[in-house]
């Protein structure tokens, strides 16, 4: 049997709750004040999954990157992965926001899309 | 140049300020702005989880902009961007001004009279710099102040050691590395909890940076759970609460910080020192209203939230000149600050249209924040001019738990809500009734304090 302790992030208070599991099958969650406490750990042991926010650098822009999101939230062990993947992406300018950035991110069915516009840069005053 | 309303900042306070004085009629305005874009530091802000209450859905910080920015433009509200207001004064008082020096004309005197005797005149001169039209003044009929905050400093930290470079605001790292896709640096050390340090923390560690921790002076954190968990855990980052910098050390770039223990007064407890090697040190140590301009008018300050003091209509001390967002006190959520600022840019709207002038209300009733509870936004209301309801906006000095948020009139406890948990860290608010306020007879005082089980 194993006990993992978690903070529960549901409201200010913030609750110690205790997991005891073997592998993912919970036996006891003790610590929660009120039921969205287990909710929140059994899905933290069962399934934990995250939206990433993160950049993706832009050619010819006003800005030298944009901002992206994940549109969903994916499993939290693909996060570093998912930057992996940004890492290597360089849009053209112009970029709108909710364009698709990224297709399917490392399998995860979520696609990556940009979370603002970036115009083309002003042209050089000559 | 006149205008009827002047916005200085255009961030998210600014930003639904003018939406709310444009829809309620106003058509005279202009929003101005330092910065090359509009919305303000949502604009760096990529992390999600703005507009849960406003949109019912998760954005990231341009998200939320555009919606308000899109309003903006749709509405046609003139901005000016990379203007930087300068100086804001009355014109009443340039006027009593010049009548107390040495050349007099009746004009003045009766101009300087009127103003003693409340015939004044309240235009506002808002004087603006930028790089195409120069200086110059715009004369106002209202003004409303959205300038946001700053961060505090190293300088009002007074941490020891050299001046080498690699300590930053946590502030100023996010817009290095969202806007400006530049890295502060590879080996970091964060001081102080709040959210920006707390995001910047899971940021530099996405783009590859190693957070080595963060120190918190406090024995509590005062960032949301939610970030010590998607920020700091997800990632294993440690959370040294009790700890601060006591030395920095390097005289080009950081190489190392020292940290240590604090004793229950915040002292640092010899023989507990450590040394950690960073190149950089982020600092997030709070946020202090942007005041120099409403210092500058002379508006009436309150202590605790390093903002001006309000009335229900969000109006300052000087008549026309409204306040909202984080100049006014600083907030978690940009919800709650988009939702202050529209009510900021109705209630100026009201002024400008003559349906709010001090003639046609009674008095004014002082709120007082007593027992535990630092401050209230609004600081006094008046039954007359609020609207059915009004949000009372305020802050606990320390964690309570089982605690009771309670108002009394006259001293008279006439309401009293449960509270699990009351944080500093949290702004908390209580909702006065205009019907409730009537029926009390001879309302002299309403208080909000903290009722401990």
């Amino acid at each position: 049997m194993e006990r993992k302790e978690f903070v529960c992030i549901g409201c200010p208070l913030g609750c110690n709750v205790t997991v005891e599991a073997e592998g993912k099958d919970i036996k006891s969650i003790t610590g929660n004040t009120c039921p969205r406490g287990a909710d929140y750990v059994t899905k933290e042991l069962t399934d934990p999954r995250r939206i990433v926010t993160s950049l993706v650098k832009v050619s010819g822009g006003e800005l030298p990157v944009v901002s992206v999101k994940t549109a969903a939230d994916i499993p939290k062990d693909k996060i570093m992965d998912c930057m992996g993947v940004l890492k290597e992406i360089e849009l053209p300018a112009p970029v709108c926001m909710g364009d698709v950035v990224a297709e399917n991110v490392c399998g995860t069915g979520v696609n990556v899309i940009a979370t603002r516009t970036c115009g083309l840069k002003a042209a050089e005053a000559t | 140049m006149k205008k009827e309303l002047v916005i200085i900042g255009g961030g998210p306070a600014g930003l639904a300020a003018a939406i709310a004085a444009r829809e309620n009629g106003v058509e005279d305005l202009v929003i101005i702005e330092r910065d090359g874009r509009l919305g303000g530091i949502l604009n760096q802000c990529i992390h999600n989880g703005f507009g849960l209450h406003t949109f019912k859905e998760e954005l990231t910080g341009p998200e939320y902009a555009a919606r308000y920015i899109d309003r903006v433009l749709e509405l046609g509200i003139p901005y000016k961007l990379n203007t930087m207001v300068v100086d804001l004064t009355q014109m009443s008082g340039l006027v009593q001004q010049d009548a107390a020096d040495s050349v007099v004309s009746e004009e003045r005197v009766k101009a300087a009279d009127n103003a003693a005797s409340g015939v004044h005149d309240v235009r506002k001169l808002v004087t603006v710099m930028n790089r195409e039209e120069g200086l110059y003044t715009i004369e106002a009929r209202a003004v409303i102040l959205a300038m946001g905050c700053r961060e505090r400093s190293r300088g009002a930290l007074n941490i020891p050691g050299y001046r080498p470079a690699g300590i930053y605001s946590a502030g100023t790292a996010q817009r290095y590395v969202n806007m400006e896709g530049r890295m502060p640096g590879r080996e970091v050390v964060i001081l102080g909890s709040g959210d920006i340090g707390l995001i910047m923390a899971r940021r530099m560690t996405l783009e590859g940076a190693k957070v080595k921790l963060v120190a918190e002076l406090m024995p509590y954190s005062g960032g949301l759970k939610r970030n010590i968990v998607q920020c700091l855990d997800d990632f294993g980052i440690p959370l040294k609460l009790e700890h601060t910098v006591v030395d920095i050390k390097g005289k080009k770039r950081v190489e190392a910080v020292v940290i240590a223990r604090v004793d229950e007064h915040s002292r640092p407890i010899p023989g507990t020192e450590e040394e950690i090697k960073c190149d950089t040190l982020l600092l997030s140590c709070g946020l202090i209203p942007e005041n120099e301009l409403s210092e500058t008018l002379g508006v009436e300050m309150n202590s605790a939230t390093k903002g001006p003091k309000v009335n229900e209509s969000l109006e300052t001390d000087k008549e026309g000149v409204f306040a909202c967002g984080n100049v006014l006190h600083v907030h978690d959520l940009v919800d709650y600050v988009s939702e202050e600022a529209l009510q900021a840019g109705k209630c100026a709207a009201a002024y400008l249209q003559g349906r709010h002038s001090a003639e046609t209300v009674g008095k004014q009733i002082p709120i007082r924040a007593v027992n535990g509870v630092r401050y209230t936004v609004p600081a006094s209301l008046n039954i007359d001019r609020m609207e059915a309801s009004q949000v009372v906006r305020f802050r606990v000095g320390n964690v309570y738990r089982d605690a009771a948020v309670e108002v009394s009139f006259n001293g008279k406890a006439v309401s009293s809500r449960k509270k699990k948990v009351l944080a500093p860290g949290e702004m908390e608010q209580v909702i006065l009734k205009k019907q409730d306020l009537q029926q009390f007879e001879g309302l002299e005082e309403i208080t909000v304090s903290i009722r401990q089980a």
